[in-house]
């Protein structure tokens, strides 16, 4: 099992974040795991990017190129990367600011409105935890007590409040991913 | 027999290499003594330049380090910042600190590195054969200025004591010479201060000496002496530039 | 021990810590920024020195000045950056004093690009700066490797008192990977009797200098290093071989490139061509008679240099190889990684012209 993915959007969005908590869940659950970023001026504002490899064997190269899930944050990226997904592969698309549909029909895709629910949830920053929620439910890659685990360690004292936040962010992409008619509505949007 | 006279044991025996008349030799005396006087030599670390003054290592009687062209008070700020409590300094001409080096000394200063810079300028490159220095004078004839130093194609000489003196992290910033006695003793006591303030951990100290290059000027020793005191300190006001104690 | 997920550039710079390095001196510079920023906020916890200078140019000098001084003493910076120091480097070497450099490549030449590298081969091997001289040059594939190169580089420094120089391109520096910490000792680093540390009375004054005026001086000082270069050349290469039987084509890569080359063997064999990976750990010294024996074996019909360059590498590939048979390149410049596909065509090339 292997999973390659890679994650893209605007500097900002949590992309990096989606990214570290993806691979350090996964090392946690026992898998062989590599985090790459972008790095440069895009760091600061423009496109970022990274790849996240998470496998039960050694992992040969940490860059993605032909990633088996594609996370879509903005919509250049979708128009970057979608052809390189792998065919079978998984393709989750920030619909709160991606109008475009996804052209393949070799893919599956899922069309999450995270900035929506973040809002509903009161803090736009879980935005991207919204689609790692999304991302996790339909891959199956990550135990939410690892998750759990280790946002509580990120989040202590004051931020404590935040571990919940973030969970509650984690279900309610799962639930999206899951729910069809929220999929439809945030393709009607 | 009473002893009248001896060679500092700050300094080594070995055989110095400088051209008759010039002050390096005192300067280097000057140091050496203000070391023993203060009981600091066993524990001193000091880094020798790219210059005239490149052999001084053989010279000075404790640990010595030489430096690359211009880096002594960055080697400094290396040796400081390991052996935050023994006496470091560095022993810099006009090249070295206030042409290639200028950043390195200007930062250590910055920094207030806890070392002492002793600055001998001649106003002139003397090791590789008298090229025009930051602190030539204008007019000043040297090898790559043969009509002189020409304002409108160079600017003005340097004056690093007053840019020292203007550092927050500087403690002490003076201008001294060594060209007859009375000097020479105001140079000791400024030298023997500024390592006084080094052990007291004060700030970085910065003793410029104004110094002769004979063989460079083209002047006879006595000459050169009495150059520096008609044109150079015309140019170079003798004085203290910075002193945190007399603030206090 | 516990995995940990850790970012290259600070994990080289928590090995470092670990490895008893308590004196660092940097400069900022793309992409290797997350070095000094780690020592900026560890190193004060462990009682040591971080001083960011005003270039790369002092920021070597302190080390230079540190290094003499008997510190455990190490910089870090990024090509452009490793160019400037090239001038303490050399003193350094010259005056015979241990320290650990390490550089995260982006590629060049000039101001170049912050993406990663491996176009500075030349300079690290070569010497880089003035003079004969030598740089034991370590080059890391994987975030472990380079958390257990700095102890190792450490050591090796004081052993033969001269610079190491980590050499990883800005991919090694910024991907994330697990380590486990192999908790060396650091109460039992070895005396430095040489440094200048103040006399003390007790000794004659030491002197930490690279200036021998007198050419006949001159000349012994450089046979006498190069005898140290002679013997770290036989004992201290480090490499891996990764050569199936009846392996066919043999890639030689080093950080990233290494990896690539690894997946394009895969991309390989279910082609039906047998290649092999042999991955240089010790850049200088070059593993040279270890990749000549495995180019002399019959079933291997060609051998390709992968990198990150247009073509430095290879140089020391074609020198072991040393005509036996033919070396084929696979190169990527300016911050362009190469893919396992493109490597693995590269092979497939080399295999066409070897028949």
């Amino acid at each position: 099992m292997t999973h390659e993915i890679l994650i893209s959007g605007f500097g900002g969005q949590g992309v990096m974040a989606i990214g570290k908590t993806l691979a350090e869940a996964g090392m946690k659950d026992g898998y062989e795991v590599s985090w790459l970023p972008s790095y440069g001026p895009e760091m600061r504002g423009g496109t970022a990017n990274c790849s996240v490899v998470i496998s039960d064997e050694m992992i040969i190269s940490p860059i993605v190129l032909e990633p088996t899930v594609l996370i879509a944050m903005n919509a250049p990226s979708l128009d970057k990367f979608l052809p390189n997904v792998i065919p079978g592969g998984k393709v989750f698309v920030n619909s709160s600011i991606v109008d475009k549909k996804v052209d393949r029909t070799d893919v599956d895709s899922y069309y999450i409105p995270t900035m929506e629910m973040a809002q509903h949830l009161g803090n736009l920053r879980v935005a991207n935890m919204v689609m790692l929620g999304a991302v996790n439910e339909v891959t199956d890659l990550l135990e939410e007590d690892t998750i759990r685990e280790m946002l509580s360690l990120l989040f202590t004292g004051s931020k404590a409040d935040l571990v919940e936040l973030n969970i509650n962010a984690l279900r309610m992409g799962a639930s999206c991913a899951n729910d069809e008619a929220c999929m439809i509505r945030s393709e009607s949007q | 027999m009473a002893v009248v006279y001896q060679k500092s044991t700050g300094l080594t025996d070995v055989e110095m290499h400088y051209c008759p008349g010039c002050t390096h030799g005192v300067i280097h005396k000057l140091v050496a003594d203000a070391l023993v006087e203060l009981d600091l030599l066993d524990n001193t670390v000091g880094v020798a330049p790219v210059g005239c003054s490149v052999f001084a290592y053989n010279y000075f009687n404790c640990d010595m380090h030489e430096a690359a062209h211009g880096r002594a008070p960055a080697v400094a700020t290396g040796i400081k910042r390991v052996l935050p409590d023994n006496t470091v300094f560095t022993y810099q001409g006009d090249g070295d600190l206030a042409a290639i080096g200028t950043a390195e000394v200007i930062h250590a200063a910055m920094r207030g590195e806890s070392i002492t810079t002793i600055f001998v300028n001649n106003a002139i490159y003397g090791m590789t054969g008298g090229q025009m220095a930051p602190t030539t004078l204008v007019g000043q004839k040297a090898t790559t200025a043969p009509l002189g130093r020409d304002q409108a194609h160079y600017g003005q000489p340097l004056h690093m004591a007053e840019m020292i003196g203007l550092i927050g992290g500087a403690a002490y910033s003076t201008r001294v010479t060594v060209v007859d006695m009375p000097n020479m003793m105001k140079a000791r006591n400024a030298i023997k201060k500024a390592f006084q303030m080094q052990r007291e951990k004060k700030g970085f100290t910065f003793v410029e000496v104004l110094s002769t290059c004979p063989t460079n000027w083209g002047l006879t020793p006595v000459q050169s002496l009495s150059w520096v005191k008609d044109t150079m300190m015309q140019e170079f006001p003798l004085g203290v530039f910075k002193d945190i104690d007399k603030k206090e | 021990m516990k995995k940990e997920l850790w970012k290259g550039n600070e994990a080289i710079a928590e090995a470092a810590i670990r490895a008893g390095c308590r004196h660092f001196f940097g400069y900022p510079i793309t992409p290797q920024n997350e070095i000094p920023e780690y020592m900026s906020l560890h190193m004060p916890k462990v009682g040591g020195v971080f001083v960011q200078a005003e270039s790369e140019v002092a920021a070597i000098n302190m080390v230079y000045g540190a290094a003499g001084s008997g510190a455990r003493v190490m910089t870090s910076s990024s090509s452009p950056g490793i160019s400037l120091k090239q001038e303490g480097i050399s003193y350094l070497a010259g005056a015979e004093l241990p320290c650990l450099i390490v550089n995260i490549m982006r590629g060049g030449p000039g101001l170049g690009t912050i993406q990663p590298a491996q176009a500075d081969y030349y300079q690290a091997t070569r010497g880089g700066g003035n003079g004969d001289y030598r740089v034991i040059v370590l080059a890391p594939a994987t975030i472990q490797e380079a958390c257990d190169q700095v102890r190792d580089g450490f050591d090796l420094a004081d052993k033969y008192r001269m610079p190491v120089m980590i050499l990883a391109d800005g991919m090694i520096g910024q991907m994330m990977e697990a380590v486990e910490w192999h908790d060396s000792k650091v109460d039992d680093l070895p005396e430095k009797a040489w440094a200048t540390t103040g006399t003390k009375g007790q000794r004659k004054p030491n002197i930490i200098n690279s200036l021998f005026i007198d050419p006949n001086e001159s000349e012994n000082h450089n046979l006498k290093l190069n005898r140290k270069y002679e013997e770290v050349k036989a004992n201290e290469i480090r490499y891996e071989a990764d050569i199936p039987e009846d392996c066919e084509v043999v890639f030689v890569a080093y950080g990233t490139p290494a990896r690539l080359a690894r997946a394009a063997v895969r991309v390989l064999k279910e082609e039906g061509i047998n290649a092999g990976l042999f991955r240089p750990i010790t850049l200088w010294p070059f593993p040279e008679r270890e990749l000549h024996e495995i180019a002399k074996r019959d079933s291997v019909k060609a051998v390709v240099a992968v990198e990150m360059s247009m073509g430095q590498m290879i140089d020391d590939v074609k020198i072991a190889v040393n005509g036996v048979k033919p070396v084929g390149f696979c190169g990527k410049a300016g911050g362009i990684v190469p893919t396992p596909r493109e490597v693995a065509d590269a092979a497939k090339d080399a295999l066409k012209g070897a028949r």
